[in-house]
């Protein structure tokens, strides 16, 4: 690609450089450890689902007894398996026995490693081949149906109400969405479970459960049929339960997840150690089952300056590659968050939002960056909202955004009507319609206001990953450098779910499976 | 449309202003020209064409004209209407409740503390329950402010906490007890099936249930927030769109005084 702005390539590579040292040295401290999140996840790999009488999902009765003997530094797969060595059980018969009372895992006489491998080696890979099985149908698809050019039309559903989500996403689908995102209940995040089966309730969204993306995935496939498109699906994988999330998205072949610890700590408030842990893990996961993953860089500009602090939100990209690079996810399933958030009153603003937009692009070549609409001054005045969000179509279509996630005029008012939705397609289909190519016809003046805007953000996002460099990821939560917003290492939601791995006989085997093979 | 571009229909309705029968403006005083928007669900065909124009007739418009209808789905119709409502308000006959508070700039504000109250105001402000927008407290509470109106922190005579979003109300109270707020100040953005209403008339039924009411100013504002829905909920003062954090300052200063505190 022809470079438009005449980008620093020195500082471009120095940046990343800090981003990538940043991104080793917290790597060294994930891998020391595990998280009550990451032993679900692994249950719920070796097939326990379903829930207790309580209502508690098995993957939190098998974990909260791990807890109860004290032996989560051992992990699920050490001590599943040893009870499955001893018992002839299933993973799923082991945990109904631990439920009952029956099964207590610190009774079991002590088998050796490779007895427990033996064990538990089989289940992992059938695991891992349903999940290849679901990329292998995907990509079924895509040859079927071809896969779109140009950006995706990403568009919400969040009724609250999975049935009436479906309903949505398939009149969405059929007006020209590529990819659907269920909204989840809010407050979801900070649940340390997963709730189950099909939910009809919520705020701002329902529930993200397994059953829910197996009915909205059968929806989709449906209406894709039909439209001789493949339609994605998106959902969120954060907050408490990510790694658990990426594993139901992995089984029930999600095509796109929210995945952000940085998100998590910033905006929800989730302990910083706990969720870079469970970020490593989903990432692998995601890696593995194809899953583009979305980071929220974007909401930044929610709370600071679109203009002054966007380099805050380039240098978090640079994070974000390289922690996504440390769990083996391919540049292509990155997809980099950023936003179109100046305000209308500022001068020459969209230049800006250009400029920017095009500066992701190049500096992150092969990344499939998410790009979201204006919403800090949708107003309700639905008129110009409707305006703000053709400026940011054109954005997109002249820089080569992909994940293109539709901006509504009602932004503000209330969640997406349908015919809001409707509207927006239009309006985006009509713009990248008029102005497909016109991004190729177009060359920044040297020199000019486009060009030395996205020099000096660069410059910025260099100065502050050398920064970052030198005090490491946690102190520069501590110093409330992303988004204004200062998290302490120690404080937040979910650190009691944090252990230090039992090195003699800790094992995640779809970690290992996961990281030895490509998807 | 065969009509064309010109409205030629004789104007045969008196065009003086009657503040006593209020109607709505197209181009011609007392046309009630309205324009309105919505789906309905079934097919897009004459017999859905006329459901929306009934509809509108229902909802006292006369002549509704339909000027589009689009499939969303087989079986979803988009209609944008025009048409001229029928009726009409009595608008000298209306009693709305406003904040009455003369508005000061910072400096003022800070000014005005230190004479009448001469000690820092503790304000603390969250996005209260499930909702987990920030965007309407940043704007009153973040230094930067919004549109040229700078938030409380940046007030000398201000102590702000603003403890972000999706607080349950128990954390909140609990914090300003901690704190010893002067002011509480909670903002609702989004809102689905009217949540914003139950979870602003917690917070002030456990205000009361812990004997703590009268210890605070409590305020709210968000897009959906009237002030008179706010005194009806039991709240000092509510704040709506276009309010910035001196409307929210001077108010909130004055009252003190006012009430002594």
């Amino acid at each position: 690609m022809q470079s438009k702005l005449n980008l620093n390539e020195a500082l471009v590579e120095s940046a990343r450089k800090s981003a990538a040292h940043v991104a080793h040295e917290t790597q060294k401290f994930i891998d020391l450890h595990t998280t009550v999140a990451v032993e679900r996840t692994v249950c719920r790999l070796l097939g326990i689902d379903g829930i207790n009488e309580m209502e508690v999902p098995l993957p939190n009765v098998v974990v909260d007894h791990i807890i109860q003997i004290d032996r989560l530094p051992m992990g699920v797969a050490y001590l599943v398996g040893n009870a499955m060595c001893q018992t002839g059980k299933t993973p799923q018969q082991i945990a109904e026995g631990i439920d009952a009372g029956e099964i207590d895992l610190s009774k079991m006489p002590a088998h050796s490693e490779e007895e427990i491998r033996n064990c538990i080696m089989p289940i992992a890979k059938a695991m891992t081949e349903r999940i290849r099985a679901n990329v292998n149908k995907r990509n079924e698809y895509l040859n079927e149906y071809g896969d779109k050019k140009g950006p995706y039309l990403y568009v919400i559903v969040a009724t609250g109400n999975i049935y009436e989500d479906i309903t949505q996403a398939k009149a969405a689908a059929k007006q020209g969405a590529d990819i659907i995102a269920v909204i989840r209940t809010t407050g979801q995040s900070l649940l340390d479970y997963v709730p189950y089966g099909a939910t009809t309730e919520g705020f701002g969204g329902t529930y993200a459960t397994q059953e829910n993306f197996k009915l909205m995935r059968a929806a989709l496939d449906e209406v894709g049929k039909e439209q001789n498109r493949y339609i994605r699906l998106c959902n969120y994988c954060s907050g408490l339960c990510m790694p658990e999330i990426a594993a139901m998205g992995a089984m029930e072949r999600l095509d796109v997840m929210l995945n952000d610890a940085l998100y998590g700590i910033l905006f929800r408030d989730i302990n910083p150690q706990r969720t870079l842990i469970d970020q490593y893990f989903s990432r692998v996961i995601n890696s593995y089952a194809g899953v583009i993953i979305n980071t929220g860089e974007d909401n930044y500009l929610t709370t600071a300056d679109a203009v002054e602090e966007a380099h805050t939100v380039l240098a978090s990209q640079f994070l974000n590659e390289q922690f996504a690079l440390c769990a083996g996810l391919p540049e292509e399933q990155m997809g980099l968050g950023h936003a179109f958030e100046i305000s209308p009153d500022v001068e020459n603003g969209f230049l800006y939002e250009l400029a920017q937009a095009q500066m992701a692009r190049e500096i992150f070549p092969n990344a499939p960056l998410k790009y979201m609409p204006p919403t800090k001054f949708m107003t309700g005045n639905i008129f110009r909202g409707h305006v703000q969000d053709a400026l940011f179509n054109m954005v997109t279509i002249m820089t080569g955004q992909k994940l293109h996630l539709l901006g509504m005029l009602t932004e503000a008012i209330h969640t997406p009507f349908m015919s809001d939705r409707a509207l927006s397609i239009e309006n985006a289909q009509y713009i990248f319609r008029t102005m497909q190519d016109l991004g190729d016809e177009i060359t920044f003046r040297e020199g000019g206001i486009m060009q030395t805007r996205a020099n000096e953000v660069l410059q910025k996002a260099a100065n502050l990953l050398s920064e970052i460099e030198k005090i490491g990821i946690f102190e520069t939560l501590e110093r409330g450098i992303f988004a204004d917003i200062k998290r302490t290492p120690t404080g937040g939601k979910g650190l009691s779910g944090v252990a230090l791995k039992d090195e003699m006989c800790y094992f995640n085997p779809f970690i290992e499976i996961m990281r030895g093979e490509k998807a | 449309m065969s009509g064309g571009l010109y409205d030629t229909s004789k104007k045969d309705f008196d065009t003086t202003l009657d503040l006593k029968k209020l109607r709505s403006y197209g181009d011609t005083m007392n046309d009630g020209k309205v324009q309105l928007s919505f789906t309905l669900p079934v097919k897009n065909d004459a017999k859905g064409q006329e459901a929306a124009r009934l509809l509108a007739k229902k909802m006292g418009i006369s002549e509704p004209s339909i000027a589009l209808s689009q499939s969303l789905d087989s079986e979803f119709t988009f209609y944008v209407v025009y048409g001229s409502c029928i009726h009409s308000v009595d608008y000298t006959d209306i009693h709305v409740q406003t904040i009455e508070s003369d508005v000061m700039e910072m400096d003022e504000c800070n000014q005005y503390i230190r004479e009448n109250i001469g000690r820092k105001v503790v304000i603390i402000g969250a996005s209260t329950g499930t909702d987990a927008h920030t965007v309407g407290i940043d704007a009153i509470m973040n230094r930067k402010g919004f549109a040229g109106h700078y938030g409380l922190e940046r007030y000398e005579m201000i102590e702000a906490y603003n403890l972000g979003a999706q607080v349950p109300n128990e954390e909140l109270l609990h914090k300003a007890l901690e704190l010893n707020a002067d002011v509480l100040c909670v903002s609702q953005t989004v809102t689905q099936k009217d949540i914003h209403i139950q979870n602003l008339t917690e917070l002030i039924e456990l205000l009361e249930a812990e004997g703590v009411r009268d210890r605070f100013i409590v305020v709210c504002g968000g897009a959906r927030i009237t002030h008179e829905l706010a005194k009806e909920l039991g709240y000092d003062a509510g704040f709506g769109s276009g309010s910035y954090a001196d409307d929210v300052a001077s108010f909130c200063v004055t009252e003190m005084v006012k009430r002594k505190m």
